[in-house]
């Protein structure tokens, strides 16, 4: 019971991640139509730019964590925006959704070819010494990760629906055109939302690379997690993407437990399950189609 | 361009192609094969995502199906010709298993199955070392023989891919050009009047992508003997992005594009042994920029500049950035 107890937490812990990479993934899709295929290796880079920062320019860790979310949201949120994006948006979905696979190779491949292609180590803050708690096993590590992702969610979800540039940014997501009329600046709101998830991406990458190992190629997993995450919760909530987060992040930790060679199955299990019996997510409203 | 006039460029085109391994050695015309094998997963990218206006990030899991089958049932002692028809009947009926759920919702599911998909076909194919030899591969895949002629030598083995090629580049063509194949193009076009004119958008996404994914399993079954070694690397998710984007590099919804996609994909890494390291780099970008200023790809940006040079300007009809992925926006 326990050793269940314990999983469903480290669960909770890995989920609350993938829950911040869904979001950054639903915002983007709902708001600037940016279906982005290198969400992963968005989450793979700013460990990257942290490592840098301490072995390199000899920060402390602090510093370094401040460098790497600046510097991922200049690279991966304005620049992203307006050299890609805004280039490609205007010629359709299909060379954009091709354009973003492209860039997650150029991302994968440029870590590799220009960092190293060896997985390294990432110093963590918090011991991952497990204490027993209640006759559970719970590390600070843990704790830490928990806080940090959940205090960023909640001050998310405050700024979306408790300030007024939240909500213009919601109104964006939900009609741009509508938005528009009424006075929000569209304009702004979509790169504040491109900001928003190059923040987000961050801040997951700097909690999950004390747990795996900084690598180029870790983007892969991560990003197909964020995706079924979005998906499992229904992409048009961000409460959904939470949901799905959290959902995804347990059972991954289940599955690792019970049948580990196939853990990295389940995404494909999880997303026809939801495709066939509830294809529009768990806290998902049915949009109406468009054909 | 007349009919007649096509037919005597496909005929050159094919004594070009079955000439070329007279003056190579033995690695080039390997190369060359590879490029034809290549070109026939391609195809099958291509009707999905030119044709269909659908994406799928898991043609090197099909790829890797039909050499399994391949390799398994040649190994067992069953036949190549039926080992290669399983091979493309078994990807066939899995794409209609995976794109039966994913069509069934909009957008682009497809993707997000095929990506999930391609995963579990990689774990599938290290995991079960019983079947498929995990890590260690299967080793000494044997040439088939045609009528007693063996196709041990890479010359008669490229032969032998090149006349299959051929037949299933001609089957593709009548596809396409088919009622069938026209269906497909107008639900590409314009779904909403595709539906109202009784296509029925969902089975005909769902029987392209599963004719794709099966020129997908056949070309895996004239990699398996032309490599004679397969084992899970080829078939993991970053070989499944690159056919996505060679195809549109070459041009997704023209007949030559997968050709020269692939032929990019194959032939330069090759011949600019230089920049092989910084390769996947340089193609990155080179399908950003592409898809930034000519998303109809290679053949488009040809047709255009051909178009320039004679002082008209294209059809309007090509000129049309590809549309496709935004049937449902």
């Amino acid at each position: 019971m326990a050793e269940y107890l314990q999983l469903l937490i480290s669960g909770l812990a890995t989920g609350a991640i993938y829950a911040l990479a869904a979001i950054g993934f639903t915002l983007l899709w709902q708001t600037s139509q940016t279906i982005n295929f290198a969400q992963g290796e968005f989450v793979m880079l700013p460990a990257f730019f942290a490592l840098v920062a301490m072995k390199t320019l000899g920060l402390p860790f602090s510093l370094a964590a401040l460098l790497a979310i600046t510097m991922t949201m200049l690279l991966l949120g304005v620049a992203f925006k307006k050299i890609i994006v805004d280039p490609l948006i205007k010629q359709g979905v299909l060379p954009l959704v091709i354009s973003t696979i492209a860039v997650a190779l150029l991302l994968k491949d440029g870590v590799k070819e220009f960092y190293s292609a060896e997985a390294q180590p990432f110093p963590a803050i918090l011991s991952d010494k497990a204490e027993a708690f209640l006759g559970i096993k719970i590390s600070p590590a843990q704790l830490g990760v928990l806080g940090v992702a959940f205090a960023t969610i909640a001050a998310l979800q405050w700024f979306l629906g408790g300030t007024r540039t939240g909500r213009q940014m919601q109104a964006t997501a939900q009609n741009p055109t509508v938005a528009r009329i009424l006075g929000v600046p569209v304009e702004r709101m979509v790169l504040l939302t491109f900001l928003i998830n190059a923040a987000l991406a961050a801040i997951a990458s700097l909690l999950i690379s004390p747990v795996y190992l900084v690598k180029f190629s870790n983007g892969e997993t991560l990003g197909l997690v964020a995706f079924v995450a979005a998906i499992v919760g229904g992409f048009n909530q961000v409460r959904g993407a939470i949901a799905g987060g959290l959902l995804v992040g347990v059972i991954d930790n289940f599955a690792g437990y019970l049948m580990p060679a196939y853990r990295q199955a389940l995404p494909l299990a999880l997303l026809v399950v939801i495709i066939l019996f509830r294809p529009q997510g768990l806290l998902g409203r049915r949009e109406e189609r468009t054909v | 361009m007349s009919r007649g006039l096509a037919a005597a460029l496909v005929l050159i085109a094919l004594a070009i192609l079955a000439a070329a391994p007279l003056g190579l050695g033995r690695y080039d015309t390997y190369i060359l094969t590879l490029w034809l094998v290549t070109a026939v997963a391609a195809l099958g990218v291509n009707l999905i995502v030119g044709y269909a206006g659908q994406e799928t990030l898991a043609q090197a899991a099909f790829l890797g199906i039909g050499a399994f089958t391949t390799a398994i049932m040649t190994k067992a002692g069953v036949p190549f010709a039926v080992a290669f028809l399983a091979s493309g009947l078994f990807a066939f009926v899995v794409g209609l298993l995976i794109g039966f759920p994913a069509l069934r919702v909009q957008k682009h599911y497809l993707a997000f199955v095929t990506l999930a998909f391609s995963v579990f076909v990689w774990l599938l194919i290290r995991n079960e070392e019983w079947l498929t030899g995990g890590v260690m591969g299967i080793k000494d895949i044997e040439r088939p023989s045609l009528f007693g002629l063996r196709l041990r030598s890479a010359q008669n083995f490229y032969w032998f891919v090149l006349a299959i090629t051929a037949l299933l580049t001609f089957a593709m063509w009548w596809l396409v050009r088919s009622p069938w194949g026209r269906a497909f193009m107008a639900l590409r076009e314009n779904p909403v009047r595709a539906e109202s004119i009784g296509v029925s958008v969902r089975g005909y996404k769902l029987l392209a992508f599963a004719i794709g994914s099966a020129y997908g399993g056949l070309a895996g079954a004239l990699y398996a003997p032309l490599v004679e070694f397969i084992d899970p690397a080829p078939f993991a998710l970053g070989p499944s992005l690159l056919f996505l984007l060679m195809v549109v590099v070459g041009g997704a919804g023209s007949f030559l594009g997968p050709f020269i996609g692939a032929a990019i994909a194959v032939l330069l890494p090759e011949y600019l042994r230089f920049a092989q390291s910084y390769y996947l780099l340089i193609y990155a970008l080179l399908v950003i920029v592409m898809m930034a200023f000519c998303p109809t790809g290679i053949v488009g940006l040809a047709k255009r500049l051909y178009a320039a040079r004679r002082g008209k300007p294209a059809p309007a009809q090509e000129m049309k950035p590809l549309a496709l992925g935004e049937a449902q926006p």
